[in-house]
């Protein structure tokens, strides 16, 4: 994936999502960091994976980025279009080129309406008016083409399995043709044998339409499947991004190498020969967030500077970025 | 090319689905006493429609001959007459329209009221939700029969004043099993897939929540028509029900029960009718909801 | 030696496994008919030994574990025979199986969030467990408590016991379960599912810590769980389960890396790893997860298996013995890889 080619997609500039906490009456206004000044690019057709444990604030970032949610500061930029200052209406109306599948398939499906109509939902939206027949048409295509039989379009999403309803998802997120499609977890409730399916999917339909991926998992195998650059976030902060293999080949940051090394591998003589690095302590709370380096209350090479002076993004090659200060020493004290 | 055909599965789907309306259906239709209950609604229903046809008797004509007289099968008064010698048979009959027609039109009024209220606070939430729910917590703070006295003092004795006077209580329950609903569906993956592709807040409203809360507020429907059939008869065992010659279940049953001593029947009979619709409407309702909501049995 | 002529494969030595399942069926009424979820499953835990069982949903992996602990929702009945230590466990009042469970036999949950009482202090319930089956003094039982608060490794565990669930974090709360499971030292420890709910780096310490409990106490665990690679550093013996039968089981070294069922082998190859070959698509199995209320005739996954034949359509291949210590409930003779 070249990065140099054309002109981004969407340019997220230092967003921060913060949220405010319901206080005990007198305590002084608290807010939960969920996203705290990320910066990224994303060119059209590329696929972004974004790994981090629960509460890293990954999904809130992959709703922040489309407007779902509001954020606090900074900036999204849509082909050259600043988000912050559009339109409620104009914002609808750009939601076309945006799109987003979720976690849980059956869930984001309302229970009460057939498959068709729930296809055809974005088409109601946008094109009004549109004939029947078009729209019936536009529908079957649509889920012809996510690989679901067009005999099934008068069927229930209860008569589905997970993953059936996840190719639903699929097909409504892409009827309307978006540019950028945000993935939040799509395939953590599905079975194994099911997600193969459903990343092959989005694998396929990313190259034939030129489709923009933010994948979001906590899964990073999954991840490593399906992204061309990968962040890791932690506590609402980028720990590193860097291209696929980079990272995966030359984790820099210890919150990465730890990460990975805890993945468990379905091979018995390496799953038990590997060396872990692990962490102490579990996630503090976003609401009071450790000074300096979010990460050094957990982290294995914690030194003092940690505690003092908050680490920036640094670069490490031109497409590798990583946020420690200990980044050059990191991978070597932590094979000791 | 890797797209999986379902079909692979072996299991051919048909090409119809089930909704959750069909299967809810099924399983209300299985359900025996839920059934049993509709059936009994259904004949006593008919019975009150179809009063001035099957009562040889009109409902307001005395009969100076039979005041007081038991269940005679002979000269048609099947359940007897009351202490002015009307036919009882037919009051019952009567007294069954007014009821039926309270319940289903006063639990229409708080149906349409609370729906539209509960729906609206918990959509738009917030501070307009605040305002809205402290509204009815106001309310609910009023004392009821005392509204009711006073609206029969200033108005006189009127069948509409029941209506309104029942059904200006009853939304107020319905408003917030509404809202409750509509804020646990709010937060739900389908209605923010609905605001990520670009559907607007009515259009929200309309397809995703109102369908969706349907089932609940059908249940609580079909539990508010016994109460309200309740609180009619409550009220017209104290005097402030319908007007004479007209009659209501409870009117009767107030009558019935001054003259228990000397004719059982006049309390008998129209207690049997509401104790049978109750009955009926309770174990509907509780098919309803076993049957929309299977998981929670 | 109680091992039924339907269990080959196992060469049990002349230790008297710890637990025999044999012929288990597990049913459910539900409002559309009878289903059942676990067909015919027999096995035996060794002590001191780790069993892995794996599977999908509908896989029945989590109802065996319910049928055997006696968990099952008030619609589901099981047949067959279920022996711990010599004794029929199946049907056993809730009195005397009261007696085994949290004594011999404990549990550990996904989500240990519903395992846990909210209104009760870890310590409260961490004692209870002592006073209640050992009938140990309540200061004492606090100390012990304490104590086993210390083995899974809760920084200041005198702390930690005056605290309520909510207060401790996912991981946290996971290692309070395994406390309650080990305190009263237990033969066997069953856990559904324990590191799916928890993030990957707190997965891997809550791992390290079953296999370091059990160095430490030789208990017995069944572990069950969807996920290969935990089976992969934790398990000696696995059992994969589909559509609620076996289908192969043998030990971790011999499934990983000479699966002989169809479906183990597509399974492993289905799922993304860290070190596998990016070049290409990820193999898939093709259709979707058994229903269990409306079953094939004949094998399970014969609508997704790349092998069938019509005699797979037929008739349930039954499970059978391939090597010393391996089965497989396939027709195929040998699957090369």
């Amino acid at each position: 994936m070249s990065l140099s080619s054309s002109s981004p997609l969407l340019s997220v500039r230092n967003l921060k999502v913060h949220f405010p906490v319901k206080n005990d009456l007198f305590a002084e206004k608290r807010v939960v960091k969920a996203v705290d000044g990320v910066s990224f690019d994303l060119y059209p057709g590329e696929t972004l994976g974004i790994v981090g444990e629960s509460g890293c604030g990954k999904s809130t970032l992959g709703r922040a980025v489309l407007k779902l949610i509001p954020s606090s500061a900074g900036t999204v930029v849509w082909l050259g279009r600043p988000l912050e200052d559009a339109s409620k209406s104009a914002l609808r109306s750009l939601r076309r080129e945006m799109q987003i599948i979720f976690q849980d398939p059956l869930a984001a499906l309302d229970p009460r309406m057939t498959v068709g109509a729930i296809v055809a939902e974005p088409l109601d939206t946008f094109e009004p008016g549109m004939a029947e027949q078009d729209k019936r048409a536009r529908v079957v295509e649509a889920m012809e083409r996510v690989g679901l039989p067009s005999h099934l379009i008068n069927r229930y999403p209860h008569e589905f399995s997970g993953g059936q309803c996840q190719r639903i998802g699929i097909a409504r997120a892409l009827i309307l043709k978006p540019k950028l499609l945000v993935c939040d977890e799509p395939v953590s409730a599905l079975d194994v044998s099911i997600q193969a399916q459903i990343i092959n999917l989005l694998k396929r339909l990313q190259t034939e339409e030129n489709l923009a991926l933010i994948f979001i998992s906590h899964n990073l195998s999954v991840v490593r499947r399906i992204s061309d650059r990968v962040m890791v976030l932690y506590l609402g902060k980028i720990a590193e991004l860097a291209e696929r293999d980079e990272i995966y080949r030359n984790p820099r940051h210890p919150y990465t190498q730890a990460l990975l090394s805890a993945v468990p591998i379905a091979d018995p003589d390496k799953e038990r020969a590997k060396k872990r690095v692990s962490l102490t302590g579990d996630l503090p709370s976003p609401i009071n967030p450790p000074s300096g380096c979010v990460f050094r209350t957990r982290c294995p090479i914690v030194i003092e500077k940690c505690q003092s002076v908050v680490p920036v993004l640094e670069p490490v090659t031109d497409s590798h970025t990583v946020s420690c200060h200990r980044w050059r020493e990191a991978i070597q004290l932590l094979m000791e | 090319m890797s797209v999986t055909p379902l079909d692979a599965a072996g299991v051919a789907m048909p090409a119809q689905g089930t909704s959750l309306w069909t299967s809810a259906r099924r399983r209300l239709m299985r359900n025996r006493a839920a059934m049993g209950g509709l059936i009994v609604l259904i004949i006593i229903a008919a019975l009150a429609i179809l009063a001035p046809y099957i009562s040889a008797h009109a409902m307001d004509d005395i009969s100076w001959e039979d005041i007081g007289a038991p269940p005679d099968w002979a000269n048609g008064y099947y359940f007897g007459t009351d202490s002015n010698g009307r036919d009882l048979f037919a009051r019952t009959l009567y007294g069954a329209r007014v009821s039926l027609m309270v319940g289903v039109l006063a639990s229409i009024v708080s149906l349409v009221i609370g729906v539209t209220y509960g729906a609206v606070a918990g959509y738009l939430g917030g501070a307009v939700d605040n305002v809205m729910m402290r509204i009815v917590d106001i309310l609910y703070s009023l004392p009821f029969m005392f509204f009711v006295i006073l609206l029969t003092v200033f108005f006189g004795r009127n069948i509409f004043l029941i209506f309104v006077a029942i059904g200006a209580v009853e939304w107020l329950d319905m408003a917030r099993i509404v809202r409750g609903q509509t804020m646990a569906l709010k937060h739900r993956e389908f209605i923010e897939a609905a605001h990520a592709f670009g559907a607007s807040s009515p259009a929200i409203v309309r397809r995703h929540i109102i369908p969706n809360i349907l089932g609940p507020v059908m249940v609580f429907v079909t539990l508010t028509v016994p109460k309200v059939i309740l609180l009619e008869s409550f009220l017209s065992f104290l005097g402030l029900g319908v007007q004479e010659p007209m009659t209501s279940w409870g009117v009767l049953i107030s009558d019935g029960a001054r003259d228990m001593e000397t004719a059982p029947w006049s309390l008998l009979f129209p207690a049997t009718f509401l104790a049978v619709t109750l009955f009926s409407l309770n174990f509907l309702g509780d098919g309803l909801r076993d049957a929309l909501d299977p998981k929670d049995r | 030696m109680t091992v039924s002529q339907e269990q080959p494969g196992w060469k049990t030595g002349n230790q008297t496994p710890l637990l025999v399942v044999d012929q288990l069926v597990t049913r459910f009424a539900t409002p559309d008919g009878s289903v059942s979820a676990v067909n015919g499953v027999s096995f035996h835990v060794n002590k001191g030994e780790t069993i892995g069982i794996v599977g999908e949903s509908g896989s029945g992996k989590s109802q065996v574990l319910m049928s055997i602990m006696g968990l099952l929702p008030h619609n589901g009945t099981s047949t067959g025979s279920v022996k711990f230590d010599d004794r029929e466990i199946l049907g056993m009042s809730r009195e005397q199986l009261n007696k085994i469970r949290g004594t011999r036999m404990a549990m550990i949950f996904q989500d240990p969030m519903t395992a846990l009482n909210p209104y009760l202090t870890v310590g409260q319930q961490l004692t209870e467990v002592l006073t209640f089956h050992q009938g140990t003094n309540p200061a004492m039982a606090r100390e012990q408590a304490r104590e086993v608060l210390e083995q899974v490794h809760i920084p200041e565990p005198g702390k930690r016991l005056d605290m309520y669930p909510h207060e401790l974090s996912g991981g946290m709360r996971q290692r309070v379960m395994i406390a309650m499971g080990m305190l009263c030292r237990p033969d066997l420890l069953i856990a559904d599912e324990p590191t799916t709910a928890l993030d990957v780096t707190i997965q891997a310490e809550i791992l390290d810590l079953l296999a370091e409990q059990q160095a430490v106490t030789g208990t017995s665990i069944i572990l069950v769980t969807h996920d290969l690679g935990v089976v992969a550093g934790l398990c000696d013996r696995v059992m994969v389960m589909y559509g609620g039968r076996i289908v192969e089981q043998g030990p971790v070294r011999d499934i990983f890396y000479d699966p002989q069922h169809p479906y183990t082998r597509a399974l492993l190859l289905s799922m993304p790893r860290l070190d596998d070959d990016l070049s290409g698509d990820l193999p898939t199995i093709a259709g979707q997860p058994p229903n269990l209320a409306q079953m094939p005739p004949g094998c399970a996954f014969a609508p997704r298996c790349a092998f069938v034949s019509e005699q797979c359509r037929q008739a349930v291949p039954p499970l059978r013995e391939i090597a010393p210590g391996r089965a497989k409930a396939c027709t195929l003779d040998r699957l090369v890889a």
